[in-house]
């Protein structure tokens, strides 16, 4: 075997390379493929014809142009309703919980050793109109006296908050479990305040962390589905659940690969335009 | 053919298949157990079949229903040697389609004898007209004959070539009384403001769109495009003022009973099942819409184990059992007879045996909305979709 590497010494890094390459291929690129062939497809089920079906396309942004704003404005806001909570927690444990760091850390990853579906069911029943929580929110008069927290916005962008949670705290938490606590000294050694250390210390090492946490809480929350239908009404709907519907109920997949082919280039554009504005190289961290 | 001999076709053939089929019938166990062979052939001694969840009788139901002795599986087994792998992997017609048509557009078995399909919606058309279904094989099921007048000539399978019923159920509204009054109306449900925000509809387009045309005024059985347009346009009025909540599938039934849903469309024995004396369920004052869910062949079945089976359960006193195990309608002649028999307080129940008057009051589908492109797509975006 060694010798075989030592022979063949070039050719090394291709061979490690191959195992990723030939997954991105046969999971990622032939499907997208086979999903751009049916974007441009037309007809009925199951006679569907290739015949550069644009209109696929033009059709899938001017009847759902609604859904897919709403995808990114509930994904926007979720995500930084993440970080504005992942990040004191995540600071706290890197730096203030001592001995008890894993032990929190557990805490934060322990919702997903239960699936998805039921962590999101969960929520119907404690945010449920006759349930404790409404109950309580109804007698501070948070909530009117048919107030309700459940078929709502705020539902729906609770409950990715919720369930995308942890993709942000832990990459936050790496990164600034990693700073060395020496700088800081340095920093109040420079006769820095608290609030200066952080901005100008703490936070820049942090970004990598925060950049690689919205990344992946972004992108699957914009094509979540499964949040706005438990938790929402038709008012809330999301692209997911269009591209759901038109996959399983109407079965007119050209629409439905459309409508991804079109998710997924907005998302690019998003990402392009965020690395823009944060600098590529902290994108790729 | 004359019974005699249809009768003598199936004990011949019943008797071939477990004598020959007994020692292969070992070796297929060792081998991973029969999956779904060609279509015709002899009858094979594992029966695949997929059905909707709590859709039978178990011993929990029957001892509830007051039935003693096995299951009507476990009878099927003693009285035919075939054994049951018995799937409650149906949860919904769109799913359960989009999961098996790759496999069924490529001419390739699913690995099932019999599945279970609802005629409310487009896929059992879709089955049949697609080739996807195999052909019943009617010697072998004698017991055809007491399949009721009313089920004979169905619009998706007007000769009962494809497929035979397993249960119907009635449309109905229910309510949860602990947090509103009656709700006996769709009007009520789509406008009442009491109710604002805790009215669930369904998200079968057949169930729900049948019952807002039968309150218009509107043949539910005779779709045209204006009798729709009013249909949809109440519907969406509904949604944009914040009445209905969600569209539901099988799952309003826990948000009913928690009070989230203060009334919402429901199916009947959903309610019975439930055992809750708060919920209350009802047939529509404008009608209501019955719909039957039917066994089919899907390609690839074996159609004489398959067809041995459906004979099996279309015998009266097992289709009674199986009416009580499971709470839904029968479509067995002498069904309320036999179930008397077993149960007398059985036949007082009138969601499992609805009365002639609550039968009028059912109306069916129009099967040419389900394919209607334009109606389908518009039935998903008046859900936001």
């Amino acid at each position: 075997m060694g010798s075989f590497f030592h022979r063949h010494k070039g050719t090394t890094p291709y061979l490690l390379l191959a195992p990723g390459v030939l997954w991105l291929a046969v999971f990622f690129l032939i499907p997208l493929v086979f999903l751009g062939y049916e974007s441009l497809q037309s007809g009925l089920f199951p006679d569907f014809r290739f015949t550069w079906e644009f209109s696929n396309f033009s059709n899938g942004i001017s009847d759902y142009h609604e859904q897919f704003v709403r995808s990114f404005v509930y994904a926007g806001i979720a995500t930084v309703a993440c970080l504005l909570l992942a990040y004191p927690l995540v600071y706290w444990i890197a730096f203030r919980a001592g001995p008890w760091r894993n032990l929190f850390l557990l805490f934060i990853v322990a919702p997903f050793f239960v699936t998805y579906l039921v962590r999101t069911l969960a929520w119907l029943n404690i945010l449920a109109d006759q349930g404790p929580v409404v109950g309580i929110l109804r007698d501070l008069h948070i909530l009117g006296p048919d107030g309700r927290l459940l078929a709502t916005t705020f539902a729906v962008v609770s409950g990715i908050t919720y369930n995308f949670f942890p993709f942000m705290a832990l990459p936050v938490y790496v990164s600034l479990e990693q700073i060395d606590p020496r700088l800081l000294e340095a920093a109040k050694d420079l006769y820095a305040s608290p609030g200066q250390a952080f901005l100008r210390v703490t936070l820049p090492l942090s970004a990598p962390g925060i950049v690689a946490g919205t990344l992946l809480t972004f992108i699957p929350a914009a094509g979540d589905f499964i949040n706005a239908a438990l938790l929402g009404t038709p008012n809330q709907a999301m692209i997911g659940n269009v591209i759901q519907a038109k996959f399983l109920e109407s079965l007119d997949y050209p629409s439905a690969a459309a409508l991804s082919f079109i998710l997924m280039g907005l998302i690019l554009v998003a990402l392009l335009v965020y690395a823009k504005i944060v600098g590529s190289e902290r994108l790729t961290g | 053919m004359t019974m005699r001999m249809t009768r003598r076709a199936l004990v011949q053939r019943g008797a071939a298949g477990v004598t020959v089929l007994s020692l292969p019938g070992i070796l297929a166990a060792c081998g991973g157990g029969g999956g779904g062979g060609g279509g015709g052939g002899e009858v094979k001694d594992v029966l695949n079949f997929s059905n909707w969840e709590l859709y039978i009788d178990i011993p929990s139901t029957r001892k509830a229903a007051g039935l003693t002795g096995p299951t009507t599986l476990q009878q099927f087994t003693q009285k035919t040697g075939i054994k049951v792998n018995y799937y409650e992997d149906i949860n919904g017609n769109p799913e359960f389609f989009a999961k098996v048509q790759g496999r069924l557009r490529q001419g390739q078995g699913i690995d099932r004898d019999i599945i279970v399909v609802t005629d409310n919606d487009r896929f059992l058309s879709d089955y049949i007209e697609n080739g996807w279904a195999e052909k019943l094989d009617k010697s072998l099921i004698p017991n055809i004959d007491n399949l009721i007048a009313t089920q004979a000539s169905p619009p998706f399978d007007p000769k009962r070539e494809y497929t035979l019923p397993w249960f119907s159920g009635m449309d109905g509204i229910a309510w949860n009384s602990d947090v509103t009054g009656p709700v006996t109306t769709v009007t009520q449900l789509l406008e009442d403001p009491s109710l604002k925000g805790r009215v669930g509809v369904w998200n079968q387009m057949g169930d729900t769109i049948g019952l807002v045309m039968l309150e218009n005024g509107d043949d539910p059985a005779k779709v045209t495009d204006a009798s729709f347009d009013r249909a949809i346009a109440r519907i969406e009025k509904a949604v944009k003022a914040g009445q209905i909540r969600r569209f539901y599938g099988n799952d309003y039934a826990q948000p009913l009973q928690r009070g989230d849903l203060a009334a919402s469309m429901a199916w009947s024995g959903d309610i019975l099942n439930l055992g809750d004396p708060k919920l209350k369920w009802v047939i529509a004052k404008a009608g209501g819409i019955i719909w039957t869910d039917n066994m089919l062949i899907p390609t690839g079945g074996s159609v004489p184990t398959a067809s041995t089976y459906m004979n099996f359960v279309y015998d009266p006193n097992i289709a009674a059992q199986l009416a009580l195990g499971a709470n839904y309608i029968s479509s067995v002649k002498g069904v309320p007879q036999e179930a008397a028999k077993l149960d007398p307080k059985a036949a007082d129940n009138t969601l499992v045996f609805p009365t002639d008057d609550m039968l009028a009051q059912m109306h069916q589908n129009d099967p040419t909305m389900f394919t209607n492109p334009d109606y389908n797509k518009r039935w998903l975006a008046v859900q936001g979709k």
